[in-house]
């Protein structure tokens, strides 16, 4: 028995993994995650000439076009901050979200030929995007410290540099509340869309939707009083008022719409994992 | 003793047929609410077990081989096996690693480095970065990429890209290996390599192999036993011989020459786009008649094959053909239309085919016939029946007979012998 003990040894039956987390398998696999957060970033713009420069023109053009179309064309208000601030520092925690969100929701449909063929815990998968996505998520920090350095040298905004340490310092905390609301909600849309591929065609136009009812493009003063209750629903909705106000000194949403956001993505996230790994066990039977 | 490195028992999978759509959407969401899954729901009518209750043991060092028609549950065991899906009943125990050599390239990222790839290859098998840095430089030599090494490897040429697969593959150490030999068709050096490979690591490390194959010279070479699953339920465990032998006895009824065989019964895989209906073989003399009395055919004879297909729509077919196997299920001849770099036009409905053989080089016995049919090169067959009937091929009578106790070559083929210039066989006749 003691070289039995020695080589690992599975038992494989039905409704296994389905409320516990296999985190001694993801242990076992890191490696593996490290090389899909590897894949993920460095394949997303392999034969590109601009390469890597993509992680930051892609805000920046978005921001360009934010600028143009919300801002100077159809004067939606930037609360008192230039709009290329407003919308970069919305950006922020909104791309990461979405980012998350589209590419954890369609893990089965995307990887059939890797779980079609060979076993590793599923959830390796979801993890990695949640790693990769991060590193996009810095690079985007970086740009927007750039621009916000570039208006203060020129004196057309201020900050505390109090202030700024603080909102860095906090920063790391945003991403594990973005990170387990987008991957409990993209776990979810991947079971799904695993099953049914009509959520494949409606998951963009959620996340679409989704970020003009976040005050991305403008603030939440803004929102019409009928509407409030979207905002409280919405768990988006302080995370990415709060992470602005943090870096620019908007005002922030008040503390207890925080608090349920947080539990709002806990709970998510909870659900989410359990959803996703029901569909694991059997989804190749069926895709 | 040990306990068995691999323990199947009553393992079961079911399969609920049907389409995905709204209704059973709503029926999904309705058993969410209700709280059960779809294990907990009795079997339906739309239900299909693809496995029934299956249990063999195999023990470590062990060369399984695994045996069946198509669609008697051989992958649904290897998917179960390498965890990629649950049965639906049952346990399976495994004491060590497994991998599959089914699995080369799984992972690959066209955009990727070969370099790269290894990595992320290896990382997906199961290896550690450290394992797989101790291993590249027998991998990239194995491999024989060396120079391509920084290329992405959407740019590799077909082999170059089979090879890096199978190298990373092989260089794994898992306790349990599976190699389904279904899934390597195409490259034969590959295929020959994958085997070499294979038999390398019987004699050599004494791993377990989990062997899956239609080939029956193969499973002979490699495999000491064997397991027959026929409709999702084992039946027969044993040694290789006894299991191959029933394998192909129990194949298919005999049927002599001379009258048509339905093929509705027999075992069709396949698109079914097009289906072989009917069969009848004859012997022909020399010149291409119908031998008429008897039709029997004897080691030697020409043979008439008229082969009745119903097509759903007009195809082109790459390959139409005809297999002969032996009891053992050991391919004796194909004729093939590719080997005549025909192609096939089918119109939609009935359409009908004579392959007329030369001498066919057969002792007497039974001999197992297929069909296959393939619309394009790589493209899965319209149909095929691996074993349709078995065909007769009776010991020769009367003067010209060689009714001596025939070799137990696999095939035979006429020859003189002389000695000192005379006839042996006049001599010992005589």
């Amino acid at each position: 028995m003691s070289t039995a003990a020695r080589v690992p040894s599975v038992i494989i039956r039905k409704n296994q993994a389905w409320l516990y987390l296999d985190w001694r398998g993801i242990v076992d696999y890191r490696d593996l995650l490290f090389v899909l957060v590897r894949r993920d970033f460095i394949a997303r713009y392999k034969q590109t000439i601009l390469g890597p420069a993509w992680f930051v023109l892609n805000p920046l053009i978005t921001t360009l076009v934010y600028s143009l179309v919300f801002s100077s064309v159809l004067g939606v208000s930037t609360a008192g901050v230039p709009p290329v601030l407003f919308y970069l520092s919305g950006l922020l925690s909104w791309s990461y979200f979405s980012n998350l969100v589209s590419t954890a929701g369609t893990t089965f449909i995307s990887n059939v030929n890797l779980f079609g063929k060979v076993y590793f815990p599923r959830m390796v998968v979801p993890f990695a995007l949640v790693l990769s996505n991060m590193i996009s998520f810095g690079i985007q920090l970086l740009t927007f410290l750039a621009v916000l350095a570039c208006l203060v040298v020129q004196g057309r905004f201020q900050v505390h540099a109090g202030g700024l340490a603080i909102a860095l310092l906090l920063t790391p905390l945003y991403l594990v509340h973005i990170a387990l609301l987008g991957l409990g909600v993209g776990l979810l849309l991947s079971a799904l869309t695993a099953k049914y591929r009509d959520f494949q065609y409606l998951v963009p136009f959620v996340v679409n939707l989704w970020m003009y009812a976040s005050p991305v493009i403008y603030p939440v003063s803004h929102i019409p009083k009928r509407f409030a209750w979207l905002v409280i629903l919405n768990p988006m909705a302080p995370i990415v008022e709060n992470m602005r106000s943090l870096f620019l000194g908007t005002p922030p949403m008040d503390t207890w719409l925080m608090a349920l956001s947080i539990g709002e993505s806990f709970a998510v996230c909870i659900v989410g994992v359990l959803v996703f790994q029901r569909t694991a066990r059997t989804f190749i039977d069926f895709i | 003793m040990a306990e068995p490195i691999i323990s199947i028992r009553n393992v079961s999978k079911r399969y609920r047929l049907g389409k995905l759509n709204m209704t059973s959407f709503r029926d999904e969401l309705q058993s969410w609410f209700q709280g059960r899954g779809d294990a907990g729901k009795p079997a339906g009518p739309a239900d299909f077990l693809a496995l029934n209750d299956v249990s063999f043991d195999v023990e470590e060092g062990q060369v399984l081989g695994l045996v069946g028609r198509n669609g008697a549950g051989k992958s649904t065991l290897l998917k179960i096996l390498s965890r990629i899906t649950e049965p639906s009943e049952g346990e399976i125990h495994l004491r060590g690693r497994l991998a599959s050599l089914l699995e080369v390239g799984t992972g690959f990222h066209p955009e990727l480095s070969g370099r790269e790839n290894i990595f992320l290859n290896g990382a997906v098998l199961g290896m550690s970065k450290a394992e797989i840095l101790r291993k590249f430089d027998e991998i990239v030599e194995f491999s024989e990429i060396s120079r391509f090494l920084d290329t992405p490897v959407k740019r590799y040429s077909s082999g170059m890209y089979v090879r890096l697969a199978f190298a990373i593959a092989a260089h794994l150490e898992p306790e349990i290996l599976i190699v389904d030999e279904v899934l390597a068709v195409g490259d034969a050096e590959f295929q020959r390599k994958c085997i070499d490979k294979m038999e390398s690591m019987r004699r050599t490390e004494g791993r377990t192999i989990l062997f899956v194959s239609h080939n029956a010279e193969v499973v002979n070479r490699l495999c000491s036993h064997c397991v027959l699953l026929e409709r999702g339920e084992v039946r027969a465990v044993g040694l290789t011989q006894a299991v191959m032998a029933q394998y192909h006895g129990s194949a298919a009824a005999v049927r002599g020459p001379g009258h048509w065989v339905s093929l509705s019964g027999a075992a069709h895989a396949g698109t079914q786009r097009a289906t072989f209906q009917k069969v009848r073989y004859q012997r022909i003399d020399d010149i291409g008649e119908t031998v008429p009395e008897d039709g029997a055919i004897y080691p030697m004879s020409r043979v008439r094959f008229e082969i009745e297909i119903e097509a759903l729509e007009a195809i082109t077919a790459h390959s139409l053909a005809l297999t002969i196997y032996s009891r053992e299920g050991v391919k004796l001849l194909n004729y093939d239309t590719v080997s005549k770099g025909m192609l096939v036009r089918l119109r939609p409905g009935r359409n009908s085919f004579e392959i007329r053989t030369d001498p066919m080089p057969l002792n007497p016995g039974a001999y197992a016939v297929g069909f296959w049919l393939e619309p394009h090169r790589g493209a899965p067959p319209a149909d095929w029946i691996e074993s349709a009937f078995q065909m007769e091929v009776a010991a020769p009578k009367g003067e010209n007979a060689w009714n001596r106790p025939f070799s137990d070559g696999l095939v035979f083929s006429p020859f003189e012998i002389t000695t000192d210039g005379e006839t042996a066989n006049r001599l010992s006749l005589a």
